[in-house]
């Protein structure tokens, strides 16, 4: 597999707080990467950083931001314009060379040719994620960047849009995504990272990461990133809790 | 740009509801200013109670003055009631069908005849103290009108008199001489007597009398200029320093277009920007597809463009109504293509700074209108040092600068428009600036 994306000691701080620091880690395409951390770990800023929402203090990320599609964690999109209309606008954005057959496909891909004319604003939150995700990838980009694409959608939904984003990987796009379901990284990840007050302290698999946790995690990812970070938390959090 | 200006106006066509706000909201309150603007004072209602005898006069110098005449110069004043009776007034007031009531007493006239005591009014009115400031102003107002043309009647008879005196005649008094003499005509006839007389003590004492006669006569003819200066002690003369005359009507037509301008650019262009926030799509474009500055000017320019529009038909469309020189139509252009371009500047800045598409609203609105009242502060309605804090204030945002540029285009008036484009230019530059450091944060 080729490597699609580098990022290196990539580091941010607002004034005196550090979001991020020193992370590096790799992407190949067609691989599902899962970023898991507690709150206020840095995943929102990372993710931001990868998608060039954000500049870093330091550090780099190898791909362009056009590069990379984006989906944020609550839909961006204009709700009084139609899916399809949503599509063209950032399919002429991006400067897509064939605009309509990118709707096309992009409508064939999430399953909402038969609700192109619907406005956004009309429908479920499932459909109105999958258009998201779907504005992140009308340029064809090798990279997705997804935060928290799952948040806020009902079990079924979630299943559904899983198996849009597996079947993109399948067709060779590296996704990078962020989620506080630690299971979803157990199932659909190929490596997962930890993530922690901004320092990456895990970079592997999510079996890797079961075996680090030992036998008592009992084969749940959960459990383990607990048990994981418990066991790296700076010793005065250890003597609170 | 083209696709994001495509993108709002299909969400502007989608948003009729807002739309039809946008026009018609900012359309009334510009026309409601206007209209109280160029409106002049209402007549107060005031009951008159005329207790005087009919066809009573007052008498000056042999000259007869008819009270209702003083009557009828106060009611052109005020919206007059008449009532017969002082009690039907203090009824007309207490149940506030009336402002006042003014009671004219029966010997008002006598007092006035009588060259030693004034004549009275009893003016009657209640209510809270801003009934009683509006009587106080209004009918005050009246009252010294009618005095002044009271008074010129005065000095029309008081001057007949004079001119009786001075040249001799009928006075028309009763019991006084047909042929009276008049003072001018005493000193020759006097001369002609002295002429035949042997010096002496008799002939002194002529010379005396005839040269007495010339003094009053010389005295007597100044005395008219005396009482028309008496009568009316300030007269007005108007020098205006430079421009012309905005006449009240057409400084009201500026008014309402310029607040109409105001409104719709600067809501427009406020709910665009912040549109961009609420619906989380600000990052997603700022990431490399669109530069945060050619959003900020699609939105000023989108906002600009219809307020523009919206402006332009109001004027043509009053100009049907209220006389204006058409001639000068292509300075109307210019005065509302600045005032509209300053004002998308100031609503992206707000559009910026706010989070949703309410809040930013709301912040458009409560800077407006008080910003729109400000400018139409005259000077020396307030402390010097307010007047100066209200210039600095309105000095700092477009609608004053607007305004100048818009009632110059219009109107001709000083002072002249080019300073006011180059001052909407420099807001124009400053608010922009300030939008762009409102947007530096996008999530």
């Amino acid at each position: 597999m080729s490597t699609v994306l580098s990022v290196t000691a990539l580091a941010k701080r607002y004034g005196e707080l550090d979001a991020l620091r020193d992370v590096a880690f790799q992407l190949d395409a067609g691989e599902m990467v899962a970023v898991v951390g507690p709150n206020g770990a840095g995943k929102t800023t990372l993710l931001s950083i990868v998608a060039g929402i954000q500049r870093p203090s330091s550090g780099t990320v190898s791909c362009d931001a056009r590069d990379v599609g984006w989906a944020p964690q609550q839909p961006a999109v204009y709700s009084k314009l139609s899916v399809e209309e949503n599509l063209e606008l950032f399919a002429r954005l991006e400067k897509v060379p064939d605009p309509g057959a990118a709707v096309r496909r992009m409508l064939e891909q999430t399953g909402l040719a038969e609700r192109a004319r619907e406005p956004v604003g009309r429908l479920s939150g499932g459909n109105r994620q999958r258009v998201n995700v779907a504005l992140g990838l009308i340029a064809d980009p090798p990279v997705l960047a997804l935060d928290e694409p799952s948040a806020s959608l009902d079990p079924g939904q979630r299943e559904r849009l899983w198996d849009f984003i597996t079947g993109l990987a399948g067709a060779g796009t590296a996704v990078l995504f962020s989620t506080h379901n630690v299971s979803e990284a157990q199932r659909y990840a190929d490596r997962v990272l930890v993530l922690a007050d901004g320092r990456l302290l895990f970079d592997g698999g999510p079996d890797a990461l079961l075996r680090d946790a030992g036998d008592g995690a009992g084969g749940d990812l959960e459990r383990a990133l607990v048990r994981f970070l418990a066991a790296r938390a700076p010793a005065s959090e250890q003597a609170s809790t | 740009m083209r696709w994001l200006l495509r993108k709002d106006l299909l969400i502007l066509r989608r948003s009729r509801l807002l739309v039809a706000l946008l026009i018609v909201y900012p359309v009334a309150i510009a026309l409601l200013i206007g209209f109280a603007i160029s409106r002049s004072p209402s007549r107060p209602r005031v009951a008159i109670v005329d207790e005087t005898p009919p066809g009573e006069t007052i008498q000056v110098g042999g000259q007869r003055v008819e009270v209702s005449q003083y009557a009828r110069h106060l009611f052109s004043q005020v919206q007059s009631v008449s009532v017969s009776s002082r009690a039907q007034a203090v009824e007309k007031v207490k149940s506030a069908d009336v402002l006042a009531a003014v009671v004219i007493p029966p010997d008002i006239a006598a007092r006035i005849s009588s060259g030693t005591a004034q004549g009275e009014l009893e003016v009657i009115y209640n209510g809270d103290a801003l009934e009683q400031s509006l009587v106080q102003s209004q009918l005050g107002s009246a009252l010294a009108q009618a005095n002044l043309g009271f008074s010129e009647q005065l000095q029309r008879a008081a001057a007949k008199a004079i001119d009786l005196l001075l040249k001799g005649g009928n006075l028309g008094v009763l019991g006084a001489p047909n042929d009276l003499i008049g003072l001018d005509q005493i000193p020759p006839v006097l001369a002609r007597v002295i002429a035949h007389r042997p010096p002496g003590s008799d002939r002194a004492a002529l010379e005396r009398v005839a040269s007495f006669a010339d003094f009053a006569a010389q005295n007597l003819s100044v005395s008219k200029k005396v009482l028309s200066t008496v009568g009316q002690p300030i007269r007005v003369k108007s020098t205006l320093l430079h421009g012309r005359r905005t006449p009240l009507n057409t400084f009201a037509v500026v008014v309402a277009v310029s607040v109409s301008l105001m409104f719709v650019c600067v809501l427009l262009a406020a709910g665009g920007v912040a549109l961009e926030r609420e619906e989380r799509a600000l990052p997603r474009l700022v990431r490399g597809l669109v530069s945060r500055e050619s959003l900020l000017a699609e939105k000023g320019l989108l906002a600009a463009g219809c307020s523009f529009v919206v402006a332009l038909a109001m004027l043509a469309g009053v100009g049907g109504f209220v006389s204006l020189d058409w001639g000068r139509s292509g300075l109307w252009l210019l005065a509302l293509a600045f005032g509209a371009i300053a004002f998308g500047s100031l609503g992206v800045a707000i559009g910026a700074l706010a989070r949703e598409v309410r809040a930013a609203s709301l912040l458009a609105f409560l800077l407006s209108l008080p910003l729109a009242f400000l400018a139409l502060v005259p000077s020396g309605s307030v402390s010097g040092g307010f007047y100066a804090a209200i210039g600095a204030v309105s000095f700092v945002f477009p609608f004053k600068a607007s305004l100048q540029a818009l009632d110059a285009a219009v109107n001709g008036a000083a002072p002249g428009i080019g300073g006011s484009l180059a001052h909407l230019a420099v807001l124009t530059l400053l608010f922009g600036g300030l939008a762009r450091a409102g947007l530096r944060r996008v999530d």
